[in-house]
């Protein structure tokens, strides 16, 4: 620290910092211990009895024993797979319209709000407060078959394109794939947001200047300085919209029909009601290793592993 | 044509305010339907206006109650994350030990999770403990998921705080416990504010995991989620309404308070 504390030194004071030095060293042990112990016993250890359920066979009135019976995963996995594949599908369309629609949003309170940014901001954050199952329901208000926003799409002829393309049927948006990727893209919209206005928020306008002065148009400016540097905020919104959509099944289920059920539905069937663990089990960490895969490689392309 | 050259020009200002529009519509109509007298069980489609509603928002059968369930476990979580939380994210920041790096690790993996599959497991371990659903197990999951969150906003603050202060705090005869309170907690203040509202918010709105594990306890998410099929009660969209209001003026506020800070702290 200072060179005065060092200046005398003391051969003589030597056995006696040793107890404080020891106890110092447990601070962070002991600081980490609670929390920790919390995320193991009701985290990590759940995973585990989850393993081992999976690999179960019985029933409920005669009991559930270990057999590793493997062939659950093999007849999970075939008996789900349109909802798992369509799961992903719904997610990853939600996400890129979550990237889409979320960048300008999130450009615009960094750059070009000025004051205004604090009251934008606050709308961003606000509907979170906001119970997302009743916004959720508000959306089969707008999406009615009677509603303004059918009335209009089906004037301009896109409700023709789309149910050409499987996305609506004839004259109605709900209970269609595309209600469904409405909701999720709406409901995750602010986890695409927030991670990108704090890495846009970060870049030094100096730069966008500079750019300019080397005669670089905005389009360029945006695609060699702005986008690469708010990679971080790209990434991580990706992940916060990725993975908590593949899992949903609230908007599958308030806004679209039986042909649009998602994984989620499925294992919350069959272990709540249904009472199949075994089946549940296995689905559920189907699902946990597709998206721990797809994460870690996506994280490994785009090159910021210092995310975690 | 200028039309089109304003358009360009002002492509960013638009599309954001158009997805401004989009994120904001669903809390516009919840409120224009607070104030309806529906006909039916639905309340889908707009009748005739009345202040019914706003006039006796407790007036559903186990709505408030519901309610209040919600509101207990979101400040017993809070509590409980965030104080975890907090120890966890200082020890990350301030030490340098072993095992590091795995315990990122477990603090990384629940946000990086599907929530089904942390509500499944949860399930299963309760179920083979043999546990009671209900209240305790609501709150033992709630604390459990609202933590790496909790971790990441105060790591965020206390990394970018100047260790210099506290040494020059002790430098000046302040006593850990002094120097704690005195200096490190108010810097840390605001990322744990963040961290608790945040926590707050997860918890009050969480469905799928409560779903899973609150045996036949009934949150106010749950309670929404089971009148989207019986039938929906105009005063959800009362509480709804209200939530939105009361939302808006606490993050004005604590952006006012922050602003005022700032501007007070310069010369």
């Amino acid at each position: 620290m200072s060179v005065i504390q060092e200046a005398p030194p003391a051969p003589v004071e030597e056995p006696k910092p040793r107890k404080p030095a020891t106890r110092k060293r447990l601070v962070p042990y002991w600081l980490l211990l609670p929390g920790i112990l919390w995320l193991v016993v009701f985290f990590a250890l759940p995973l585990v009895y989850q393993a081992s359920t999976s690999v179960q066979t019985g029933s409920l009135e005669k009991g559930f024993e270990v057999t590793w019976h493997f062939q659950t995963y093999w007849d999970a996995l075939t008996d789900y797979y349109p909802q798992f594949i369509r799961s992903l599908l719904y997610a990853g369309t939600a996400t890129i319209l979550c990237l889409l629609l979320g960048y300008p949003l999130a450009y615009f309170i960094a750059f070009k709000a000025g004051r205004w940014r604090n009251l934008v901001l606050v709308l961003v954050i606000a509907p979170f407060f906001t119970s997302f199952l009743i916004r959720t329901l508000a959306w089969k208000t707008i999406l009615a078959d009677s509603g303004a926003v059918v009335d209009v799409l089906n004037t301009l002829h896109v409700l023709d394109v789309t149910s050409w393309l499987g996305w609506t049927e004839s004259n109605r948006v709900l209970a269609t794939p595309m209600a469904v990727v409405c909701g999720l893209t709406y409901n995750f919209l602010p986890f695409m947001i927030l991670p990108l206005y704090t890495s846009l928020e970060r870049i030094d306008g100096r730069l966008h200047e500079a750019a300019g002065d080397l005669y670089a148009t905005p389009a360029t400016t945006f695609r060699k300085v702005t986008f690469p540097l708010s990679m971080p905020g790209v990434v991580s919104g990706t992940l916060l919209t990725f993975i908590p959509a593949s899992g949903d099944y609230v908007n599958a289920e308030l806004l679209g029909s039986t042909d649009t059920k998602m994984v989620g539905s499925v294992i919350q069937t069959q272990f709540l009601r249904v009472l199949d663990y075994p089946t549940a089990a296995a689905l559920s960490f189907i699902l946990m290793a597709v998206v721990l895969i797809a994460v870690t490689l996506y994280i490994r392309r785009s090159g910021t592993e210092d995310l975690v | 044509m200028p039309v089109l050259r304003w358009l360009r020009r002002h492509l960013i200002v638009i599309a954001g305010l158009l997805t401004l529009a989009y994120m904001i519509l669903p809390n516009i109509v919840v409120m224009v339907f607070s104030f309806n007298k529906p006909n039916g069980r639905f309340n889908y489609s707009w009748q005739r206006f009345s202040l019914d509603a706003w006039k006796d928002p407790c007036g559903v059968a186990d709505m408030c109650g519901s309610l209040s369930l919600s509101l207990q476990i979101a400040a017993w979580a809070t509590v409980g994350a965030t104080a975890l939380g907090t120890m966890i994210a200082f020890a990350l920041v301030r030490y340098r030990f072993r095992a590091r790096g795995a315990i990122n690790s477990l603090i990384f993996l629940p946000m990086a999770m599907p929530e089904v599959v942390m509500a499944a497991s949860l399930l299963t371990l309760f179920l083979n403990m043999g546990a009671q659903l209900g209240f305790w197990t609501i709150l033992i999951a709630h604390i459990m998921f609202c933590l790496s969150f909790v971790v990441t906003a105060v790591k965020a603050r206390v990394m970018s705080m100047d260790p210099r202060l506290e040494e020059a705090a002790r430098d000046l005869y302040a006593g850990p416990v002094q120097t704690f309170l005195r200096v490190t907690l108010p810097i840390a203040a605001p990322g744990i504010a963040a961290g608790a509202l945040l926590a707050f918010a997860l918890s009050f709105d969480d469905f799928i995991i409560t779903n899973f594990n609150a045996g036949s306890t009934v949150t106010f998410p749950m309670f929404v989620w089971g009148s989207a099929q019986r039938g929906t009660p105009v005063q959800i969209n009362v509480i709804g309404t209200a939530m939105f209001i009361i939302a808006v003026l606490v993050v004005l506020a604590g952006q006012l308070i922050a602003n005022r800070r700032k501007n007070s702290a310069r010369p």
